[in-house]
């Protein structure tokens, strides 16, 4: 192909004998050329501090980055791995708020999708509200929130007094805060799952429908054994999106309940625990680890919904 | 098949249910913000109350919003101009020749935790005493826009038809002669989409600039937490400067929907 010479219509040199050198060599390594700063990029700004993080889970940094510091192998690994009382309950918040929240997300996502399936009227209007808790910024959404959920001034409560329903500490309890941060999670994230269910019912096509119709199969049943399984590769994909970011929570967990997820640390998921001890204990080393394990949780759970995911291929 | 009248009534009567639920607690945080704070503490006063301008102009004039406002615009559009620059081509490499390894490693930067870049970075950064100033923000945001970038563009590329280079390539181009010429000319929409998105995501992001700006650089999701204090929050303050983030945000939504629609779920429905 490029070494072909005609000259006719062209609006610049073509690959031909007479070509620059440097013309030609830029076009022969084009791939890595366009491919390569983009690669420096990542491998210079995450590759390797990820390695950088993965030494220093091996040290007993703490302090400063700079200080003295000595090499103690996986003793930090063994230290986390057995402390009950800050690393597993962060584990266990974490896991919790994120099945929870992608179990909601899931089936009202879902529910709401198939409804917007079919176009009606005013369809656009609802579509453009959907999209606006998904832009909202984070931070601002937990200051929403906060103020909705203050349990003396908030709305929240003085609507459920219109039902007779006494008042809730909400985002203030040892116990509500964390149920309470997974439905500001629920309300913000919700639209995302819909917009991608949205898309992938929008390219099914109609002919399976048709036919479990003239079957005559019921609206629950054409759902269940046909709109489902076509849709499943679909809601892999939603799941494995909103699960990272989930499993990531910082933002509304920091603007509700600031350092240490609570006083408490009742909203303390891993996220939030490594930044605390790097940037408030600045105990470089043990935060370290941490974040290496919480790095290989988020691997570890996308590869068991990937490999579930090509099984049920099969 | 028509839907049912039942079905419909049900659908109406559910959609409002969400859109409600959606949007009632942003007009809520809108309305909070023409509140005194004393209308605030007064529950009586939820919906009647007379509008007042102070807390705006609490935020924009004392609270210094007009500098913050500046450096989240600066910093987003920075970062994404240059993660278009980086990712627009590197997409079409990736996807061109199938750079399956390659793209991982790019798309990895989606599932690693921040805050475990933040500790190394911070570290360099101090030393190079970059830290404070917008150039460390900037490539800390590319960190979250460049992976968004090379995914939607990746996605868009693979989607156009290779005929067309190779006519243009019969027509004397160049190979990256019908890139530039061809082939970004008609990329047109998904860099629209991919530069979008890219900006509300570097708009909206709060850890990277709460560790690596200072008083002077932060960007507006820090900049909400001056309303926060330790013994008292000013409700009306804050309502404001959370609107003043998110409005704008949510009106570029509203007038490109399409783009930004698209660029959420670039990638979800191939299977």
């Amino acid at each position: 192909m490029a070494t072909i010479t005609t000259t006719k219509g062209s609006r610049s040199a073509p690959t031909g004998p007479d070509t620059p050198a440097w013309v030609r060599w830029a076009n022969d390594h084009r791939k890595w050329l366009f491919a390569a700063p983009a690669m420096v990029f990542v491998a210079a700004l995450i590759a390797i501090p990820l390695a950088w993080t993965g030494y220093l889970s091996l040290t007993d940094t703490e302090g400063s980055v700079r200080a003295e510091s000595t090499f103690v192998g996986v003793q930090n690994y063994l230290d986390v791995l057995s402390d009950t009382e800050r690393f597993w309950p962060a584990v266990g918040r974490t896991a919790t708020f994120t099945v929870v929240a992608l179990l909601f997300e899931v089936v009202l996502g879902m529910a709401i999708a198939l409804l917007l399936w079919r176009p009606f009227k005013g369809q656009k209007w609802v579509r453009v509200a959907i999209l606006m808790p998904l832009v909202a910024t984070p931070v601002a959404v937990g200051m929403m929130w906060r103020l909705i959920f203050d349990p003396n001034i908030g709305m929240a409560n003085q609507i459920l007094g219109w039902v007779g329903i006494g008042p809730q500490p909400w985002l203030a309890g040892q116990y509500t805060a964390l149920p309470t941060t997974i439905f500001i999670d629920v309300w913000q994230w919700t639209p995302m799952v819909v917009l991608i269910l949205l898309a992938g019912l929008t390219s099914l096509s109609e002919e399976p429908q048709e036919a479990a119709r003239i079957d005559g199969a019921s609206t629950w049943q054409r759902f269940r054994h046909v709109t489902l399984p076509l849709l499943m590769p679909t809601v892999t994909v939603a799941i494995l999106l909103r699960g990272i970011d989930a499993l990531k929570t910082f933002d509304v967990l920091y603007a509700t309940k600031g350092r240490g997820g609570g006083s408490f640390h009742e909203v303390e998921t891993l996220n939030v625990y490594a930044y605390g001890l790097s940037f408030d204990y600045n105990e470089y080393g043990v935060s370290s680890t941490v974040l290496i394990l919480f790095f290989l949780i988020i691997i570890g759970s996308m590869w068991a919904l990937t490999a579930r995911r090509k099984e049920a291929k099969r | 098949m028509k839907a049912s009248p039942a079905y419909r009534v049900f659908r109406v009567v559910a959609l409002t249910v969400v859109v409600l639920a959606l949007i009632a607690p942003l007009l809520w945080m809108i309305a909070a913000s023409f509140k005194t704070n004393v209308d605030i503490y007064d529950t009586g006063k939820a919906l009647v109350f007379s509008p007042t301008m102070d807390n705006y102009v609490k935020v924009l004039q004392q609270a210094n919003y007009v500098q913050f406002i500046g450096n989240s615009l600066w910093v987003a559009f920075a970062a994404t101009v240059a993660s278009l620059v980086l990712g627009v081509p590197a997409a079409y490499s990736m996807s061109r020749f199938n750079m399956k390894k390659s793209a991982l490693v790019v798309l990895m930067a989606r599932v690693i935790p921040g805050v475990s870049l933040l500790v190394p970075w911070y570290y360099v950064f101090s030393n190079l005493k970059m830290v404070g100033g917008s150039g460390v923000l900037i490539l800390s945001h590319m960190f979250v826009s460049l992976p968004l970038v090379v995914y939607i563009m990746m996605g868009y590329f693979d989607s156009m038809p290779e005929e067309l280079e190779e006519a243009a390539l019969v027509d004397g181009l160049t190979h990256i002669g019908a890139f530039r010429r061809i082939m970004l000319p008609l990329s047109v929409p998904g860099i629209a989409t991919a530069g979008i998105l890219s900006i509300i995501f570097s708009w909206n992001n709060f850890m990277f600039a709460l560790v690596l700006s200072d008083a002077d650089t932060k960007t507006l999701p820090v900049a909400i937490f001056d309303f926060v204090g330790y013994a008292s929050i000013d409700w009306g303050g804050l309502m404001a400067a959370a609107t003043v983030v998110t409005v704008p945000i949510m009106l570029i939504a509203l007038f490109v929907q399409k783009y930004v629609v698209s660029g959420l779920t670039a990638g979800a429905t191939k299977g």
